[in-house]
């Protein structure tokens, strides 16, 4: 396969970038997406140039590093797939593919493809967690967990943290990511002591980070490569209005903590 | 820890406000279009009934003014929202091509400055008489301000009856995704209300489209007695 790539060259934080074109000989369908990208890379190191930077890890689908807007869609067009999971076979020879980074406010560009997803973190750091006190280990299962809230919660924490919604929202908003964590860790009772706290100081972190606001546009779903459904949205969304009206959490605030 | 901003104000606390204000206006929306409907049953049935919201004084007025301010937290949100949303996004991609998301939802902005404008045009017609003056403020053989006289007259001329089908029209889209939207914003999950977030904004947008078009369309095409207008 013959392809014409274009893709985002920006050579480091807060510097104009520019898309670069890039003509693709002998790329085998078998190849995935980034292993093109590879292949690119090799020639631009053969020829002394500076290859095109991009994020990647276990190239299996699992560890949310790969973030590649691929012809205007998060990850390629394949539903449900990481850009590391995308074959060139989706192409067809003499196609021309644009590649561009994740955008948004709070995911600065590092380097051409490559972007800070660390706001991710600090929305996980401000409450994506449950306390637990060190000591002996509890014994197991010793709290039951219904199997409902068991299956839900294994559903959302499906998510990889990959930013794909965030890059596919028409608004930049990392809703359904904050929402997948949140969905995670409220159902379970080792999540429940800290639920109004939780979505209240996760949804406060993702404002402070600049992400915007959701307008159910369903873009994030659709490109989220574990398929996260939106119905968690609509639960964050729930969980925070209780949660922001309770006399419980009016009463932590006036305290300093919660 | 020290919030920086009340939670009203907040991504989720804004689009919080645009549904609730949204449902309520909906409300409205869906009365008013009953009550004008009223054009069908005829000249008595309509004057009465606008002699019936007059007569309400206090009450009307009340209304008015919580309308008012429903209707300007509607738009305040809208704008905040889309600055917020606009922020978020600082550099535009080269290619973004929208995968599931409509052209309704896409355009809410243009759609409500529209349909707001229209709001602002439509009161300055038949509430205020500033628009086709001459047909506003007659009254009928029961010395009633003669809403119907005023309506049918106002339509017979295609400029006015066509301005406010296109407006109609935009209400249509803005309602078809805000409806849906805000049952999703204000957290409905259970799987017997799912069709609130989905079909359910279509149809409600649909009958409003229907309702609301036929009158102008109906009056235009002489299908209204004019009687004595």
């Amino acid at each position: 396969m013959n392809l014409t790539l274009h893709v985002w060259r920006q050579e480091g934080p807060g510097v104009p970038g520019r898309m670069e074109r890039h003509e693709v000989a002998g790329v085998s369908p078998d190849m995935s997406f980034l292993e093109m990208m590879d292949l690119v890379n090799e020639r631009l190191v053969r020829e002394g140039k500076e290859p095109v930077a991009f994020e990647h890890d276990c190239r299996e689908g699992i560890c949310g590093c790969c973030s590649m807007v691929v012809n205007g869609a998060a990850h390629g067009p394949k539903k449900a797939t990481t850009v590391c999971q995308l074959h060139m076979r989706t192409f067809k020879d003499g196609d021309t593919i644009t590649v561009e980074p994740w955008r948004a406010a709070a995911f600065p560009v590092v380097r051409d493809l490559v972007v800070d997803r660390s706001a991710l973190d600090r929305v996980i750091a401000a409450g994506g967690f449950v306390s637990v006190n060190t000591g002996s280990a509890p014994d197991g299962n010793a709290i039951p967990v219904p199997k409902e809230a068991a299956d839900v919660s294994m559903d959302a924490a499906a998510c990889i943290g990959c930013g794909a919604c965030v890059a596919a929202c028409p608004n930049a908003s990392a809703m359904l990511f904050t929402a997948a964590k949140v969905a995670h860790l409220n159902r379970l009772p080792q999540g429940v002591p800290e639920a109004a706290r939780r979505v209240r100081a996760m949804v406060e972190q993702m404002d402070a980070e600049g992400f915007g606001a959701c307008t159910n546009h369903y873009e994030c779903m659709e490109a989220c490569p574990k398929e996260i459904p939106v119905r968690f949205i609509a639960e964050m969304n729930r969980a925070w209005t209780k949660a922001s009206l309770s006399a419980e959490s009016a009463a932590a605030d006036k305290a300093g903590f919660g | 820890m020290s919030r920086k901003r009340p939670p009203l104000l907040s991504t989720i606390g804004t689009k919080t406000t645009m549904a609730v204000t949204g449902l309520l206006l909906l409300g409205f929306v869906l009365v008013h279009m009953l009550g004008n409907l009223q054009v069908y049953a005829g000249r008595e049935k309509l004057n009465a009934y606008a002699k019936l919201l007059q007569d309400a004084g206090g009450v009307l007025w009340v209304a008015r003014g919580g309308l008012l301010a429903v209707f300007v937290l509607h738009v305040v949100s809208a704008f905040r929202v889309a600055a917020m949303n606009k922020a978020a996004r600082p550099v535009p991609y080269v290619s973004a091509v929208p995968q599931v998301t409509s052209t309704a939802a896409r355009t809410m902005l243009l759609s409500g400055l529209v349909v707001a404008a229209f709001v602002v045009y439509h009161v300055l017609h038949f509430t205020l008489g500033v628009v086709d003056a001459g047909n506003h403020g007659h009254l009928d053989a029961k010395g009633r301000h003669d809403v119907y006289g005023m309506v049918v007259a106002g339509f017979r001329q295609w400029p006015i009856a066509l301005s406010y089908v296109v407006a109609q029209v935009l209400l249509f889209f803005h309602l078809a995704h805000g409806v849906s939207s805000a049952f999703q914003t204000l957290g409905v999950t259970h799987p017997r209300l799912a069709f609130l977030k989905g079909r359910f904004g279509t149809v409600v947008a649909g009958v409003v489209l229907v309702g609301n078009v036929s009158i102008p369309l109906t009056i235009l095409l002489g299908l209204v007695p004019c009687g004595a207008c």
